[in-house]
């Protein structure tokens, strides 16, 4: 999956988006939109559209979106 | 005189699903301990022989099959002796939002936790493979009463059960088969650690907790009492065993 796609897919678990949207360098944990939530949504759609498991240490310890893209691609 | 200890076991024949794993071992040895001949079930063999093999006393058997496949399980059943309790533990978690939660993750989770029990309840029933005075215990959740986020399929899945058992303890009594509910607390077993919880965020579950996390043991007791002559006259109720989390 491109990061692309990936960011397209996150934008949908979350129930606002910052209007700039998502970018690979957007530290996400620190969006005024992120919440455990959101964190939860994120973990069942790596688990859907992966079919990999995503812990929430993993999410926990991943600043941009393009390091957990990363992490999820090399799993 | 010699004092008969109400809560023994003896002479009764149970059957335990989950007994593979985690709550659904413990109960198991607890009733083995107790003086009952256990049949055992799960899928894992390598595991149920494990707990197989930990069993005091003798007779005990293990039935390795998947609940959800009704056809197999039937068979199986065909050359069951009757049985003065059944414990049914066998589960499933999942960690979904409502956004997420999908047909495919319901039907999931029900199969295994609620349409597997039920099914086994009424094959066992049909088949008069349960004896008057019998004790069922359904493996039940204080999820079924207590909201976690992300958590909604499975508390559904489980308040179910609590539904249910009601309508069999009633219609059950006439045999004189009593039907209850154990509600567990937060344990550490498998189906914990494989669910979303890390430790940071098991460190402010502990908080909610006043009694600490639970083990499997504490649970397996409760459901000695259930099956013992003990509670002779305790039908269709819910225990909740929890360290006084729901109290939160
Ligand atoms: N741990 C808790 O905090 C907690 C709290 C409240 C309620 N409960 C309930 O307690 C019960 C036992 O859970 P646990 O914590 O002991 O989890 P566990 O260690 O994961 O054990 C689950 C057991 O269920 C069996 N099982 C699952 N699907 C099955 C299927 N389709 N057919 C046959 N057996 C199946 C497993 O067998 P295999 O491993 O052999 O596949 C295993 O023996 C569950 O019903 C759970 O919902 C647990």
């Amino acid at each position: 999956m491109t990061i692309e796609e990936f960011i397209e897919l996150f934008e949908g678990e979350m129930d606002e988006v910052p209007a700039e949207g998502l970018k690979p360098e957007t530290d996400f944990k620190n969006m005024d939109e992120w919440s455990s939530l959101t964190a939860l949504s994120i973990i069942s759609m790596v688990d859907e559209e992966y079919d990999k498991r995503l812990t929430p240490s993993e999410l926990r310890n991943s600043t941009t979106i393009e390091e957990l893209w990363k992490l999820i691609e090399a799993k | 005189m010699s004092y008969k200890n109400p809560f023994t076991l003896q002479e009764k024949r149970i059957l335990v699903t989950g007994a593979s794993s985690g709550i659904g071992r413990s109960i198991a040895q607890e009733c083995a301990a107790a003086g009952a001949t256990v049949v055992l079930n799960g899928r894992d063999e390598q595991r149920l022989n494990e707990t197989l093999s930990s069993l005091e006393g003798s007779g005990h058997c293990a039935i390795a099959a998947d609940l959800t496949h009704f056809d197999t399980v039937k068979q199986h059943l065909a050359t069951l002796e009757p049985l003065d309790g059944l414990v049914l533990c066998a589960g499933v978690g999942q960690t979904a939002p409502v956004q997420n939660v999908k047909a495919d993750k319901i039907q999931g989770v029900f199969s295994t936790n609620t349409f597997a029990p039920v099914q086994l309840l009424q094959m066992l029933v049909k088949g008069k493979k349960i004896n008057r005075k019998a004790s069922v215990v359904f493996i039940s959740s204080i999820a079924r009463q207590k909201p976690y986020v992300g958590n909604g399929v499975y508390s559904a899945s489980k308040a179910a059960l609590n539904g249910f058992s009601k309508v069999a303890a009633l219609e059950l009594a006439g045999r004189e088969i009593r039907v209850n509910c154990i509600e567990p607390g937060l344990i550490m077993t498998s189906i914990v650690k494989e669910s979303v919880f890390d430790e940071e965020q098991l460190a402010e579950f502990k908080k909610t907790m006043p009694l600490g996390f639970g083990a499997p043991r504490h649970i397996a007791l409760g459901c000695v009492y259930l099956l013992s002559d003990a509670s002779c006259w305790t039908t269709g109720t819910s225990l909740v065993i929890d360290g006084g989390q729901t109290l939160i």
